[in-house]
Order: structure tokens, then C-alpha cells, then sequence
């Protein structure tokens, strides 16, 4: 099979180490070879981060590269602006509408884009953007915007529900066993 | 059972199975995870060492005393390592000893793009180079072979993209390798008597590891249909070629990047019409060829800055790469790391940056104190170098300073290399300002515990060091603690201690905010009829505030309540949620 590539972006500290987790565990069940690359340290104090994950017969570089994501799963609505160079011209965006404001923002330096989603459309992206954060809030926590965004994500792939939950029984404690899964099937059918 | 492993954890479990039992460390992105791993493996002795020297000679202690030990650090701590290095080089092992060291091309986490291959050379010590995690466990158990076969420390180069990726491994089982310690000052005494006769004898070991890395077996050819180029490689660079050119071209994979074997290279030179070498940052492969007198391409062609990936080798190599997908016109603003809402650095920074501080910074969560609005840091360069260049400054300017700088450094940058700075201080008298920013952890790194957090790397409690009477101890007699959550009370020590004719020191306690123990107050509120839109609560730069509709808004996922901005509101619109007051 040929490689295919997912990106996760977002911003530090949003939880996208346990997305592309759970994305790991489903993969090696499946009998792929993979790498998932994330960057840990000075950017996840609130800088943007982004993981890559790759899955085929053989994956040799542990990056995903301008052009080459098949699929890119967004936490938050700059941060898809930022990375869409990096998608295959019919590579797919995933995004929480969330908007969380830069430093640069803050301080008045720079301005947050208006309609960014709009504008990623009419640029020619095939954008799926959707309130991640309200679905997590929902199913109990707003921390679990990255189990939403990984329910919504499952809607692509051929693979099972059980093979989702199986990942997801393997990646989260217990005591959030429910919530996490409510919070995918949120993310799955909205 | 395959698994998907970070190349950090692979290098703790190769360590493991080779029977490794001594661990000692000093963390640093991208390199600490090797030893947060091997922590929990009960067979093995682990520690945090207060930094990397420490760290390598208590590595060399244990494998003097017979069992396979290690250290780990980044690239910049083999720096600091590299007095013992040079000279563990000459003694060689009894057990053997691995040292670990992770580089980060593109600086993702660092404060330069350093090459540590040069200490290999430099050093005359042999050095493994894993292009992911399966090669991670197969180098670190390869690596005390050599150590023990060869007598001499190896080390064992990771970068970020290896450290930091997960890829499919399957683990075996742990061998225990003990020896005896038998006294041998000819070898392990080095003075120069001793040290000259050691000295042939490395020379000797490059020959011999030399010799090694022509048949070894993780320098391999990978045979291509295309011969009109072959391609000299390693580590990531690998991966990437193997990406954008799959099985075209042949590729020699040198697993050991130190010593190179010469026949081998020579052979595939000659196996090919053209030679490129595909290596980040620093020409190493490269120089090395050019000194054998095989004509390679590498450096005229591929940048010795900043990282590589598939489409930069794909376009030096003249091969296609995929165009760039579509984006909004719109300028995308950066968005830098920040200090944490919460964070006990904020106050301080504020305080000092008010009062028109000159600071001398230095490196963890608060080096992000020099990032606007803050902007409050003046200069930044290695760990430790605060104190020692705050002393410098003002015996410089001969009492023109005195009164207007300040060093800032954290708790385990204080411990790491602080001390002999402040040592300085006090004995050469200059009157300069310490102040230890003491958030109780190694925030920076990923919260590592250090000597004065009171817990050791196992999670058991231990020896808390004393930062009031170290400080003391050493000489400084006006030494204070401040909350930096109390904004006048700090602003009143920074003053007094300024004004003071002496060395001082200032410790500005609160535990990180991200701590699991610390409790967070309630989010603070707004009182929209107070605000006056005046955005003096925007000059900390806490992530938690912003403007909506000209008005001070707050972020109640982010605020943790720590009640700075209370203290700087002139109207009393910011205030604490009523439980806590
Ligand atoms: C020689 C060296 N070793 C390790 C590092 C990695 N490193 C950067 S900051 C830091 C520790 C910061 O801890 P602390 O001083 O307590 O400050 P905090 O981040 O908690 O504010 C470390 C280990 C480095 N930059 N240089």
C-alpha cells in the first residue's frame, strides 16, 4: 500500500500527543508499518505544534512534507491556515472551529484572519470544519476535543468501530473510558 | 510482538537488554526520555545528576566498578561533559560505558546547531548513529559490545527526528554483564607518565575500530538499479533518501559515523560514476572522503543549516518533488511558545521589566521572560551563564551597573551550573543581584526532578538541597525569598537588594503551575462597567487575557487564578472569584 499521511496540528498543550496515540495503537493492529513524529519541548508551552503520522508497507522519513498529507486534523482554526500547504491537492482538512488567539494577537502586533474557513474553501480546500470543543464539552470534558476530532476523522477510513474502540479502550485510563468513547461517537456523527 | 516505540524509549530498552545497571543523566530536549524510560525498569540504577559532567563521571565510576552504565544529554550538555570525555577516551572502560547524546538540527528546542559528531573525532571515541527506533535497541546493545571489545566509552548519537519518532520494534531480553574491579593505576590514573602510554594505545583503537567498520554490517550498501550515482548517507538524511529515491540509486548507510571505514567507502566510490553525501547540518561524511581522496558532492549543494526533509533532498538531487497544496492570502500570524497562564515567572519578569532592569538571563521556561510584551531579558546563552555574566557586567562598568542588573536563573540551571558562578560573585566581591527563579521543578524540559524539588528520578523522596544556605554558605549574606505571585513585595526586594552594596541573592519561590499538587484558584472575573479599556493587564502577556468588544476578557480554560493581573487593574474590574479571596 502506499504510504498515507496525517497530519495532527494545533496548539501546544491542546492533547494531540493522545490523538496521534490512539491513531498509533488502531495502525499496528492493522499490521502497517509506521512512524509518528512529534515534537516535544520548547513548543508545547502554547507554541504550534504538529504531529505526523505515516502508515504503508514501508514508511522511511518520519516527516510529512509540503504537498504530501492525505488528511489534516486540526485543534484549532490558525493553525489549519497555517499547515494547508501541506496537503495533497485532493488531501482533506479536519477542523475544530475553536480560535485561539497568538501571542502576537494579543499584544496587537498582528491580527487573527476573519473567515478563515471560508477562505480555505474558496482557495480550493476541501475543508470539514466543525465546533470540536462544544461536542467534547458535551460528552463531559473539553479536553477530549481530541477523541471529537478523531471520531470525525474515523468517518474516512475503513476501518471498524470496534477497531476504533479497541484503540481507544488501549490509550485512555479507565476512568475516562466512557467519556472518551461518547466524545467519539459525538465526533463521528456530527 | 511488534510495537510502536520513541526512539528515546528504544535507546533505554537496547540499554536495558545489554544489562545496563547504572544510569546517570542530566535531562535535555531532545534527550530525555532515554532516561525518564530506563527509570522504570527496576534492574536499573537511575538518577538525575545535577548536570552532564556529573552525570558522565558517575557513568565512568560505575563502569570502573564493573557494571555497563550510561549517561545521557543533548547536544549542548556534551559540551559541558567534554573535560572527562577527552580523557575517558584515554582509560578506556571495565565495564562498558555508553554516552547519549541527542542533537537538534533546526532547533526545535535549543539554543544552537552544534554537530556533536565532532566530539567523536575530537575525542578519538567510536560513534553509533540509529536512523530509527529498531536500530535504536540494536546500536545500544551493539554499542557496550564494542565499549567492552574495543576499551572505550561509546557514544551513541540520537537527533531529534529519531528521538522524537515512533516507529515498529520488537523488544528482547535483558543479559546481565557484570565485571570485577581490579586496581589499575597504569590505565585508570592519568597523569602524564601514565597518560603517555595511553595515548598509542587509542591511537591503536581508532586503527583497530577502523578495521572493524569496513566488515561491520550496520555500515551497509544498499545496491541500486542506477548506477550513474550513489549516495553516502546516515541517521534521518537516510530516510529522506530512501524516501524521495527508493532503491534507484545505491545507498552506503554508515551505522557507525565514527571511525569510517576507508576500503568500504573507496569500493562504493568506485561502484558508481558520481558520489553524493546526504548529511545534516556540519560536513563530516563529507570531509572525511575529501581526505581519503574521494571525490564526493555534498556541502556545495546541500545547506548546513536547519533540518532536512523529503522535498529539500528530493530538489537538491534534481528529483521531483510534490508542488505545495493551496492556502488563505491572509498573513498567518506566528504563534511562539509562551509562558503558561499561571506561570510564577510572569510577576517577576513584569517587575523587572517596569523598572528598566538590565537581565542577564539564562535557559528554561523563563528565557520566554524576553518575549514581548515582556521583552524583559537582555541576553541568553548557556546554562549558568547568567550569574557569572551579570558579573562580569558590573565589574565592567565599574558601579555604573551597580543598582540596575539583575541575573535570573532557575532552580535546576542553578544547581547545574550556577553555583560556581555565585561562588565568583561572592569571592571577587562584585555587587551584583541574583535572583533564582524556584518553581520547585525542571519545568522546560518536561518536569524533571532536580536536588531541590526533595524527590529523586524514581519518584522517592531524598536529600532536599537548601538554596538559602547553599547561598549563604558560599558567602552571599543578604539572600531573601519573595512570592512573585505578590507583585509589591517583589518589586520592594528587587529594590532593596539593588540598592543594597553587596552581592545578593533573591528567591522567587511558587511551584509551576502545571504541577499536579498546585491547586488553582478559581478563573478571575471581569467587571465590564469597571473596565476602562486601558490594556495595562495586556503587558504581562498571559495567554488567559485578551480584548473582546474593548474589553478585558478572560479565558477560564486557561486562567488558573494566580491574581497578577488583579494586582495591576487601577479600576478593580479584574478580580479574585469570591471563594479564594
Ligand atoms: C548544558 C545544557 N543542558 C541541558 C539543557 C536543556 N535545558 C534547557 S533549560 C533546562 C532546565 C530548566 O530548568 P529550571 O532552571 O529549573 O527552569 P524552569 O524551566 O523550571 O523555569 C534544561 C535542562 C541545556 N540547554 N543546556
Amino acid at each position: 500500500m502506499k504510504t498515507q499521511n496525517i497530519m495532527i496540528v494545533g496548539v501546544g498543550g491542546q492533547g494531540s500527543l493522545l490523538a496521534s496515540k490512539l491513531l498509533g495503537r488502531l495502525l499496528l493492529t492493522k499490521g502497517y508499518d509506521i512512524k509518528v513524529s512529534e515534537v516535544h519541548g520548547m513548543s508545547q508551552r502554547g507554541g504550534s505544534v504538529v504531529t505526523y503520522v505515516r502508515f504503508g508497507d514501508k514508511v522511511y522519513s518520519p516527516v510529512i512534507d509540503k504537498g504530501e498529507a492525505d488528511y489534516i486534523v486540526s485543534f484549532e482554526l490558525l493553525e489549519a491556515a497555517r499547515w494547508t500547504e501541506y496537503l495533497k491537492p485532493n488531501g482533506k482538512l479536519v477542523a475544530n472551529t475553536q480560535q485561539i488567539n497568538p501571542m502576537p494577537v494579543i499584544t496587537g502586533a498582528a491580527q487573527y484572519p476573519d473567515n478563515l474557513a471560508e477562505k480555505m474553501k474558496a482557495a480550493g480546500i476541501d475543508v470539514d470544519a466543525f465546533d470540536a470543543l462544544s461536542l467534547a464539552e458535551q460528552a463531559g470534558s473539553t479536553k477530549a476535543v481530541n477523541i471529537v476530532l478523531m471520531g470525525h476523522l474515523s468517518r474516512s477510513f475503513d476501518f471498524t468501530l470496534e477497531e476504533w474502540m479497541e484503540a481507544i479502550e488501549k490509550s485512555v485510563p479507565p476512568k475516562f473510558l466512557e467519556l472518551n468513547k461518547k466524545a467519539f461517537m459525538l465526533g463521528r456523527e456530527a | 510482538m511488534k510495537q510502536l516505540m520513541l526512539g528515546n524509549e528504544a535507546v533505554a530498552r537496547g540499554l536495558y537488554e545489554a544489562g545496563c545497571a547504572f544510569v546517570s543523566s542530566y535531562p535535555g530536549t531532545p534527550s530525555t526520555e532515554i532516561t525518564e524510560a530506563i527509570a522504570k525498569y527496576s534492574e536499573v540504577y537511575a538518577e538525575w545528576a545535577p548536570n552532564e559532567k556529573v552525570a558522565m563521571e558517575s557513568a565512568f565510576g560505575a563502569s570502573l566498578a564493573g557494571k555497563r552504565s550510561f549517561c545521557g544529554m543533548k547536544h549542548v550538555g556534551l559540551n559541558v561533559a567534554a573535560d572527562p570525555l577527552f580523557t575517558i577516551a584515554y582509560t578506556g572502560v571495565n565495564a562498558g560505558m555508553v554516552i547519549g547524546v541527542a542533537d537538534d538540527a533546526g532547533m526545535h528546542s535549543s539554543q544552537n546547531e552544534q554537530d556533536s559528531r565532532h566530539y567523536a573525532r575530537a575525542a578519538k571515541i567510536p560513534m553509533l548513529e540509529p536512523a530509527d527506533s529498531a536500530e535504536a535497541i540494536e546500536f545500544a546493545r551493539l554499542a557496550y559490545d564494542l565499549s567492552e571489545q574495543f576499551d572505550t566509552p561509546v557514544l551513541l548519537k540520537m537527533c531529534t527526528r529519531v528521538s522524537h519518532s515512533q516507529s515498529v520494534v520488537e523488544c528482547g531480553e535483558r543479559v546481565e554483564a557484570v565485571k570485577e574491579y581490579v586496581k589499575n593505576p597504569a590505565k585508570y590514573i592519568m597523569m602524564p607518565g601514565n597518560a603517555k602510554k595511553r595515548h598509542p594505545v587509542v591511537e591503536a583503537r581508532t586503527r583497530a575500530l577502523t578495521e572493524w567498520a569496513e566488515t561491520a554490517a550496520i555500515n551497509r550498501v544498499e545496491d541500486g538499479s542506477d548506477h550513474s550515482r550513489g549516495i553516502i548517507t546516515s541517521s534521518t538524511a537516510y530516510q529522506y533518501v530512501k524516501e524521495v529515491c527508493g532503491d534507484r540509486y545505491p545507498v552506503l548507510k554508515l551505522g557507525m559515523i565514527w571511525p569510517m571505514p576507508e576500503k568500504k567507502i573507496r569500493d562504493f566510490a568506485d561502484s558508481v560514476d558520481e558520489v553524493i553525501v546526504v548529511e545534516e547540518l556540519e560536513s563530516f561524511i563529507e570531509a572525511h572522503c575529501n581526505a581519503l581522496g574521494v571525490a564526493v558532492t555534498g556541502k556545495a549543494i546541500f545547506p548546513v543549516i536547519d533540518e532536512f526533509s523529503q522535498n529539500l533532498v528530493a530538489e537538491k538531487l534534481g528529483m521531483a518533488a510534490p508542488a505545495a497544496g493551496a492556502k488563505v492570502a491572509d498573513a498567518i500570524p506566528p504563534r511562539p511558545p509562551v509562558m503558561c497562564a499561571g506561570c510564577p515567572h510572569r510577576g517577576l519578569f513584569y517587575t523587572l521589566a517596569k523598572n528598566k532592569i538590565t537581565v542577564l538571563g539564562d535557559i528554561g521556561c523563563y528565557t520566554l521572560g524576553a518575549v514581548a510584551p515582556l521583552a524583559a531579558v537582555d541576553s541568553v546563552i548557556c546554562m549558568g551563564a547568567s550569574v557569572s555574566g551579570a558579573h562580569g557586567f558590573v565589574k565592567a562598568l565599574e558601579g555604573k551597573a551597580d543598582g540596575k542588573t539583575v541575573a535570573v536563573i532557575g532552580d535546576s540551571t542553578f544547581m547545574h551550573s550556577g553555583i560556581t558562578g555565585l561562588v565568583n560573585v561572592a569571592y571577587n566581591e562584585s555587587n551584583a543581584t541574583i535572583i533564582i527563579v524556584d518553581n520547585s521543578i525542571t519545568g522546560m524540559t518536561g518536569h524533571q526532578q532536580n536536588p531541590t524539588t526533595g524527590m529523586n528520578l524514581k519518584g522517592d523522596p531524598c536529600t532536599k538541597i537548601d538554596l538559602e544556605t547553599l547561598c549563604r554558605a558560599v558567602g552571599i549574606r543578604r539572600v531573601r525569598v519573595v512570592d512573585p505571585y505578590d507583585l509589591e513585595q517583589t518589586e520592594t526586594a528587587i529594590k532593596e537588594e539593588l540598592a543594597a552594596q553587596e552581592p545578593s541573592v533573591i528567591i522567587s519561590r511558587r511551584p509551576c503551575a502545571l504541577l499536579k499538587y498546585v491547586k488553582h484558584n478559581k478563573p478571575v472575573t471581569v467587571d465590564n462597567d469597571k473596565c476602562r479599556s486601558c490594556k495595562l493587564c495586556m503587558k504581562i502577556g498571559c495567554p488567559a487575557i485578551s480584548m473582546a468588544d474593548g474589553k478585558a476578557s478572560i479565558d477560564n480554560t486557561l486562567c488558573t487564578g494566580c491574581g497578577v493581573c488583579t494586582q495591576l487593574c487601577h479600576f478593580g474590574a479584574l478580580n479574585m472569584a469570591k471563594e479564594d479571596c
